[in-house]
């Protein structure tokens, strides 16, 4: 045997069945016999192929797992490419136009008859593309995965491929030395695990197994000259002829194939699903392991026809679209939205500002469904940029600046967004994020636009409008809005409404709260600062920072509602808690006005009872409600301060009744914990909440996996919230469901019992976790008591005393295996008032474990 | 039923044949002293071929507790007891046809230090056992699950720091050290431990003595199936004795290195008396060892009657009869 002749893979690599390994010799088409190595699950009779191509310097060792995923029935069939893997060594360069007829001679030795499913990576895309192209009757479907079918305008390729090819480099990085294949394990994030990094290395530990590394970056046309150029062209001209579904799965942050090879891909197959794995980088079915999941959810989906989608609800009030109520009220004089201490804007005023704003967005690119994102602070500015980008058809991105600059510059650069419309700030802010799409700036006068360089300003668009023509209106199925969760739980996610959604949304608030045109509010809460237009209610912003609520003070309150003459306060528990704290500096002009306010609509949380009877004597008319939602469907549930007295004690926190028109039901968990129970009203069953309602979320952006899991009982959307219902049609919340405790006697959750803890007189704040393997959980409460504070630094946790120990168990309900303290519960970093109850269950489970024994000595 | 119970003078052993005879089983006891039960009895040791044999003729089944327990001593001893006493327990129960032996071993066989953290049970491991008696008592188990055949069904059943009124190996040793001061807390006291009430596993070697057949050849931890923190365990069983309870404080490290120290020394010696701190036990109160008890409800059919709660009370009744 010579060096060329295909090598045995070695023993022991791990997730690798060493059953799925096979070679066989295929003659190409100049007459060469070749030996390759393919791993192949054997299934016959298949109901489907998924072909899996590695790109350079991989191996099919890449596709392991979805060799173990695969669902049944379908075949995985996954080549090393000749010169590559443990497939044979070749003693020339190939082309692509070569490795194209090579994947099909191949599949044709194999006897790969039947429907196909190409997935690839790298450069393997673009020849399972050509083999794609070849095989149209085959053709199932495509997925992709980090790859590029062409090089995007102005771009000279990827940058550190462009340097492994530079002539000099090139022979030494690639095949001289390991570093070009070392290099490709080492971008994996997180990092990969040294057996798994030696695994990839393995077939290409000397330069003669190393050639082919280098001929095929070599391979990379980069110029127009170079002889695989055409082929090149041709398979990426011929992709936007391939109809069928395709799924795309990213790992964005990859150093090689930033998001404008996404975009390439995505305008070629608008079609495509697409979910992307934030944090995962270039090696994604490494970075991404749940990658094979979501293939084999996806291709099983294939072939299950699509289930009725639910007929599309009546519009909440027909003919209605989110600015119609500006167009109604175009010629009132009365004031629309009140910034205390700056301007006041008519309703007439406004709804000028909006056509014309909207007719100078058009006129300058903003085109119907382009995606613009809003980085300007709460004010009459993004109020009018708001209704005109809708107005113009486009769709409003807005991720809470709470997220940070990294948490805002992956949801935005998610959302693929067209354009920007900033403030100073803000569009120094898109610059740092790599923002892509236009520059329009925000803010008084040409100077932002002139320091930032933006392409326009509003001002000058308000302008252009007047003599533009008025753009056509939207659909109401058509996407009118990306909003981001606050990134609480994980990376925040994209949630897309259509308009048709956010009308039914503001209908409903208006319905549940009875708001009506004599109705004014006060918008202390950044949120509901831009509902009023679309209510066609009058507002008033307080003069302070409404994305810190803490700032506000009883008489910023007061003066904002006597600027609008208030009936309704939209506030959170964080804000009212400073305006309780400072109702004792009201002059007797603000009692007064503040008096007239009669309801406090309080979002984010429950207002606590004490809190509410310190409010009072601020809000003395004021009935206080609290909604429950979230995201992607608000509100769900409504509950008054006298209903959650009414309600008393219970396992979870009572929420209320769900709003008419919203269902909700349950998925009963299982002894592990998962919600997979079939939906139930049954009182008394616990399981993950489930809402339906024309209000729901559209669905989320570019999350296809997330989407496919929220959405798997079609037309309803799991929260993540686990509660039950109780005889009254009550909603009570016990917990998240990655925070249920699925112990060997039953699925405990954690509110009630937390609840119960805190009403000891030792306890200030209590934590429910498990620990313990899955299924066989024990209860750990982790506490922090009232006085004297125990020893030992933030969040370290100890033993609680017997004493302690014992009341904490008595009080619990459930078994109690352990009582921690510590001086203080870790919180999300986000909000920094929930707590993280994942971070606790850590680091009560390190503390239990105890001590540990030293290393045994060799 | 006919039933051989080897090593019926320690608290485990006395419980089970007492059980036993309760429900009308014709009982057999064998150890070396007269255990004062009322039911038959063969004196002898458990590695004396003769006298096994001797009592193991005519049973139906066996249950087979003798060994070694201990912290000190030398290797050959434990190896004679618990080694070569089990295999002269197979032999005979060849020999005489006996259908069913459930062995008694420890969850220690398995434990090479590490932190278990509701797992189940694992494979015996002698290699990596912790001292003579868990590497001695890792050998016999495999032994007997070795032995699992048509014509004699084996099943093991590791009972977790088995404790109850008259204990004089754990209970015992923990309150005369805490009556004289000399008690310490290792480490935090943090570390989650799984602990058995003697009557649980009492009925635990009764339910597998009659599932022994339909199930066979496994291991199965029995334990109450509510871990505490070590520290809390010694403070209960100290409140129960109405002694006080860890006097003081020693960190893990040092623990370890001077029962390590001392377990060297007391070797060298060949001293018999217990030392005062050893290796193995700085581990056992200092690392979190709970079991996934799932498997053994299922298997056994068998749920533990006695709370901790109850336990502790019955310990604390036992303890103020005899003030």
């Amino acid at each position: 045997m010579t060096a060329a002749a295909a090598a045995d893979v070695p023993h022991g690599l791990p997730g690798l069945d060493p059953a799925w390994s096979r070679t066989l010799r295929v003659t190409d088409g100049d007459g060469v016999a070749h030996t390759w190595h393919v791993l192949d699950n054997g299934v016959t009779d298949p109901v489907g192929t998924l072909l899996c191509v590695h790109g350079n310097p991989t191996w099919s060792y890449l596709w392991r797992r979805l060799l173990t995923a695969a669902p049944p029935g379908w075949r995985v069939v996954a080549p090393d490419q000749l010169g590559m893997g443990f497939s044979e060594r070749l003693a020339a360069p190939r082309t692509l136009p070569q490795r194209v007829a090579d994947l099909v001679d191949l599949t044709a030795a194999l006897g790969v008859t039947g429907p196909v499913v190409t997935v690839a990576h790298d450069w393997g895309g673009i020849i399972s593309l050509g083999w794609a192209l070849a095989h149209r009757e085959q053709l199932r479907g495509v997925v992709l995965t980090n790859t590029a079918v062409a090089q995007p305008d102005h771009d000279l390729g990827p940058v550190l491929i462009r340097l492994a090819s530079a002539r000099a480099l090139h022979e030494a990085v690639t095949v001289r030395t390991p570093v070009f294949v070392q290099a490709a394990t080492r971008l994996s994030r997180p990092a990969l695990p040294a057996d798994v990094r030696r695994a990839f290395a393995a077939p290409y530990r000397s330069a003669a197994r190393r050639r082919s590394v280098g001929d095929f970056v070599a391979d990379i046309p980069f110029t127009d000259a170079h002889p695989s150029r055409p082929a090149l062209d041709a398979i990426g001209a011929g992709m936007r002829g391939l109809d069928v579904p395709a799924l795309l799965l990213w790992g964005p942050r990859d150093p090689v194939f930033a998001d404008r090879y996404l975009a390439e891909i995505r305008d070629r197959l608008p079609q495509a699903e697409l979910h992307r794995y934030e944090g995962a980088s270039h090696l994604l079915p490494e970075d991404a392991p749940q990658y094979a999941a979501a293939i084999a959810q996806w291709v099983t989906d294939l072939g299950t026809p699509p289930a009725a989608p639910p007929a599309p609800g009546a519009p909440p009030v027909a003919g209605r679209h989110l600015w119609s109520a500006l167009a109604e009220r175009a010629g009132d004089p009365s004031p629309a939205v009140v910034e205390v201490g700056g301007a006041t804007t008519s309703w007439a005023a406004l709804h000028r500002r909006v056509e014309d704003l909207a007719a100078g967005l058009a006129a300058a690119g903003v085109r119907p469904g382009d995606r613009v994102a809003l980085l300007v602070e709460p004010s009459a500015d993004l109020t009018a940029a708001v209704y005109a980008v809708w107005r113009a058809g486009g769709v409003i991105v807005v991720a809470d600046k709470g997220l940070g600059l990294g948490g805002m510059r992956r949801a935005l650069r998610s959302a693929a967004v067209d354009h920007v419309i900033g403030g100073g700030p803000g569009l120094a802010a898109a610059r740092l994020m790599g923002l892509p799409g236009s520059r329009i700036a925000a803010g008084p006068g040409p100077l932002v636009r002139r320091v930032t360089g933006a392409a326009h300003d509003l001002t000058e668009l308000t302008r252009l409008g007047r003599t533009a023509a008025s753009p056509p209106e939207m659909p109401l199925d058509a996407d009118c809005a990306v909003l981001f969760t606050s990134g609480a739980t994980g990376p925040a996610k994209g949630v897309v409404y259509t308009q048709r959604q956010a009308l039914a949304q503001f209908e409903l608030v208006r319905s549940t709260y009875s708001l009506g045109p004599e109705d004014r509010f006060v918008a202390a809460f950044a949120p509901f600062a831009l509902l009023g237009p679309a209510l066609g209610i009058g507002s008033a912003v307080p003069d302070i920072d409404v994305t810190r609520p803490g700032t506000l003070r009883a008489t910023d309150l007061a003066r904002a509602a006597a600027a609008v003459d208030a009936t309704v306060v939209f506030a959170s528990p964080a804000a009212l808690r400073r305006v309780a704290a400072t109702g004792a500096d009201l002059t007797a002009p603000e009692r007064t006005a503040l008096s007239r306010v009669r309801l406090l609509m309080s979002a984010g949380a429950p207002v606590p009872a004490t809190l509410l009877e310190s409010v009072r004597a601020v809000l003395p008319a004021a009935e206080a409600h609290t909604p429950y939602g979230m995201t992607e469907a608000l509100p769900v549930t409504d509950i008054s301060a006298a209903e959650v007295e009414a309600a008393g004690p219970g396992d979870g926190v009572c929420v209320g009744r769900p709003l008419p028109g919203v269902e909700v039901r349950l998925s009963p968990l299982s002894a592990t914990g998962q919600a997979d129970g079939p939906l139930t009203a049954e009182p008394g069953r616990t399981g993950e909440v489930c809402v339906r309602g024309p209000h729901v979320k559209d669905r989320y952006d570019a999350l296809w996996a997330t989407e496919r899991a929220a959405s798997r009982d079609p037309g309803w959307h799991r929260t993540g919230d686990v509660g039950h219902l109780d005889d009254a049609g009550r909603l009570w919340i016990e917990g998240r469901l990655p925070h249920v405790v699925p112990t060997a006697g039953g699925v405990v959750t954690p509110v009630g019992v937390e609840q119960r803890v805190e009403r000891l007189d030792e306890v200030s704040a209590a934590a429910v976790v498990g620990v313990g393997p899955v299924g066989a959980q024990v209860v750990v409460v982790v506490l922090v008591p009232a006085a004297p504070p125990p020893r030992g630094r933030g969040e370290s946790m100890a033993p609680a005393d017997a004493d302690l120990a014992a009341a904490v168990r008595a009080a619990a309900g459930v078994d109690v295996a352990a009582v921690l303290v510590a001086r203080r519960l870790p919180v999300d970093i986000r909000h920094a008032s929930k707590v993280d109850r994942t971070a606790v269950a850590g680091r009560a489970a390190g503390v239990l474990a105890g001590s540990g024994a030293p290393r045994r000595p060799r | 039923m006919r039933v051989l119970v080897t090593g019926a003078s320690g608290m485990l052993g006395r419980a089970t044949a007492a059980a036993l005879s309760e429900r009308g089983d014709e009982v057999t006891v064998l150890q070396r002293r007269p255990a004062g039960l009322p039911c038959a009895e063969v004196l002898g040791d458990v590695a004396d071929p003769d006298a096994v044999r001797r009592a193991t003729r005519g049973q139906d089944a066996v249950v087979h507790l003798a060994a070694k327990v201990d912290v000190v001593g030398r290797r050959r001893e434990y190896v004679r007891a618990n080694v070569a006493g089990t295999r002269t327990v197979l032999a005979a129960c060849r020999a005489a046809g006996v259908g069913r032996l459930v062995h008694v071993s420890s969850p220690s066989v398995a434990h090479a230090g590490a932190a278990l953290a509701g797992v189940g049970a694992q494979p015996a491991d002698p290699a990596g056992a912790r001292g003579h008696y868990a590497r001695s008592k890792a050998v016999a188990e495999q032994e007997v699950l070795a032995a699992d055949a048509a014509g004699l069904a084996v099943l093991v059943v590791r009972p977790h720091l088995v404790w109850g009124p008259g204990d004089t190996q754990l209970v015992g040793r923990i309150v005369d050290r805490a009556r004289a001061g000399r008690l310490p807390l290792i480490g935090s006291g943090a570390a989650l431990i799984d602990t058995t009430y003697v009557d649980n596993a009492a009925a635990a070697l009764i339910a597998a003595l009659h599932a022994c057949g339909p199930v066979h050849g496994e291991a199965l931890v029995v334990t109450n199936g509510e871990p505490r923190p070590v520290g809390e365990v010694l403070d209960r069983l100290c409140r129960a004795a109405g002694v006080p309870g860890p006097g003081f404080r020693v960190p893990f490290r040092a623990a370890w290195l001077a029962g390590a120290v001392i377990d060297g020394a007391w070797t060298l010696a060949g001293a018999r008396a217990t030392p005062p701190l050893t290796r193995f036990l700085a581990e056992q109160l200092a690392t979190a060892h709970w079991f996934d008890q799932r498997r053994t409800r299922a298997a056994l059919g068998w749920r533990p009657e006695v709370s901790l709660d109850e336990g502790f009370a019955r310990l604390g009744r036992w303890y103020a009869d005899r003030r």
